[in-house]
């Protein structure tokens, strides 16, 4: 973890299509903190974490980072409920590309296709995979590239029990080394998140 | 550079793996020029001097069908989410697809161009001069595709749009390839004043598409 930073979000606001999903939130994450995000459907966690990947505009605040130099969607990793997954290619492509696309260098991710349970997979096409493995191997990409701050959308979802708990003690180790977790989860996790933000559903006026 | 080297790997892949890109783009523009003559009647005199315009109508018509899946395809599965992430400005994410596309269609087309110039009696001596100037061309036709492969993001039935958006803007392409082509094969005018406008043409767009298709992917994101 070559990086550290902080997160901190200032009053910030989301439309969607002429709806205000939230407005004037705030909070600020110290290096090692994870954020838990929860909220029924709609109540508008995809959008936040697309609002802090810089995918989405903000319809009012703003966000800072302590990295100055470097810009927020560059310091983030973004898994959402998309893959972002080529089913024409290998899964070891796939890596391969995040890996040079997204600057890991030298980056080997042969103990996280390990962990992962994938190591044997990797000349397969990845359109061949099952739901799960595909979220496996979309969860790869937080390892391609060391980024301070990892967005999860529901990663989750479709998981078998082994897998979660794989992913929970990546998500504790990657905290533990001063990294930055948003998570928006349904289920529950054990990785004990420093802050929680309930979101609702009622419409902000 | 290296992340625009990887990107640009993996779309010529791609658009080897994922099969029909390329077949399908050539293979139109085969049936489209191989029906023309039955169309026409065997007048050779004829042909010969409407070739450099069938030759670039069917060329950019192909060029058309595999435009969509500049950007389409990422945008489905997600990918264009890792994309927008990455160290790359959208602008050369959106210029490194775009030549991609140029590569994997605009070059094959060209390639293919003097084989039916012969099914349409274009003379044999303005071959070289008509890849060249296919060559020369089909940037431009790619890197504009990739402002409407952009716009386009997310609709039903987009080809069809695509192609009202794009072709008008094709206009100048056509006009100075044909040119160019026709002076080489019946004269008497100089071919090479044309085909500069031509290079003219593909480097301005190289230039410019690719800011445009970022604003437009921008906004396809949101």
């Amino acid at each position: 973890m070559p990086i550290k930073t902080s997160l901190a979000a200032n009053g910030i606001a989301c439309q969607r299509g002429g709806r205000l999903l939230f407005a004037d939130l705030s909070f600020t994450l110290e290096p090692g903190q994870g954020l838990l995000v929860t909220g029924p459907n709609g109540a508008g966690k995809t959008s936040l974490l697309r609002l802090i990947a810089g995918l989405l505009p903000l319809a009012a605040g703003s966000f800072e980072s302590g990295d100055a130099s470097l810009p927020l969607p560059e310091l983030c990793h973004y898994v959402g409920h998309a893959n972002g997954i080529k089913s024409a290619l290998t899964l070891q492509q796939n890596v391969a590309f995040w890996v040079d696309f997204l600057g890991g260098g030298d980056a080997d991710l042969d103990d996280a296709l390990e962990m992962f349970a994938l190591a044997e997979l990797k000349d397969l096409p990845a359109g061949l995979l099952s739901a799960g493995q595909k979220r496996k191997l979309a969860l790869l990409r937080l390892f391609a590239a060391p980024r301070p701050i990892w967005l999860l959308d529901e990663p989750s979802v479709s998981l078998d029990a082994a897998s979660v708990k794989v992913l929970d003690k990546a998500i504790a180790q990657h905290l533990a080394q001063g990294g930055i977790a948003v998570v928006a989860s349904h289920t529950l996790l054990k990785v004990k998140f420093a802050q929680a933000l309930a979101l609702k559903r009622e419409a902000v006026q | 550079m290296k992340e625009a080297w990887a990107l640009f790997r993996r779309d010529v892949v791609l658009a080897w793996r994922e099969g029909g890109t390329i077949g399908t783009a050539l293979g139109f523009y085969l049936v489209v020029v191989a029906i023309t003559p039955l169309g026409l009647g065997p007048d050779l005199n004829l042909l010969s001097r409407i070739a450099p315009g069938v030759l670039w109508v069917a060329l950019l018509l192909a060029s058309l069908l595999s435009a969509d899946r500049i950007f389409h395809n990422d945008y489905e599965d997600g990918a264009l989410d890792v994309l927008a992430t990455g160290l790359l400005p959208l602008e050369l994410v959106a210029g490194v697809k775009s030549l991609a596309h140029w590569v994997t269609t605009g070059i094959p087309l060209a390639l293919l161009a003097p084989l039916l110039g012969l099914l349409l009696n274009l003379p044999i001596e303005s071959f070289p001069l008509l890849v060249l100037a296919m060559l020369a061309g089909t940037p431009a036709v790619s890197f504009v595709a990739g402002i409407g492969a952009s716009l386009t993001l997310g609709l039903r039935r987009s080809g069809v749009l695509l192609a009202l958006l794009v072709l008008p803007l094709y206009v100048p392409v056509l006009i100075f390839g044909v040119e160019t082509v026709s002076a080489a094969s019946v004269g008497p005018a100089s071919p090479w004043p044309p085909f500069l406008i031509l290079c003219a043409l593909s480097l301005a767009s190289l230039v410019l598409a690719p800011i445009a298709a970022a604003a437009a992917l921008r906004t396809a994101l949101r």
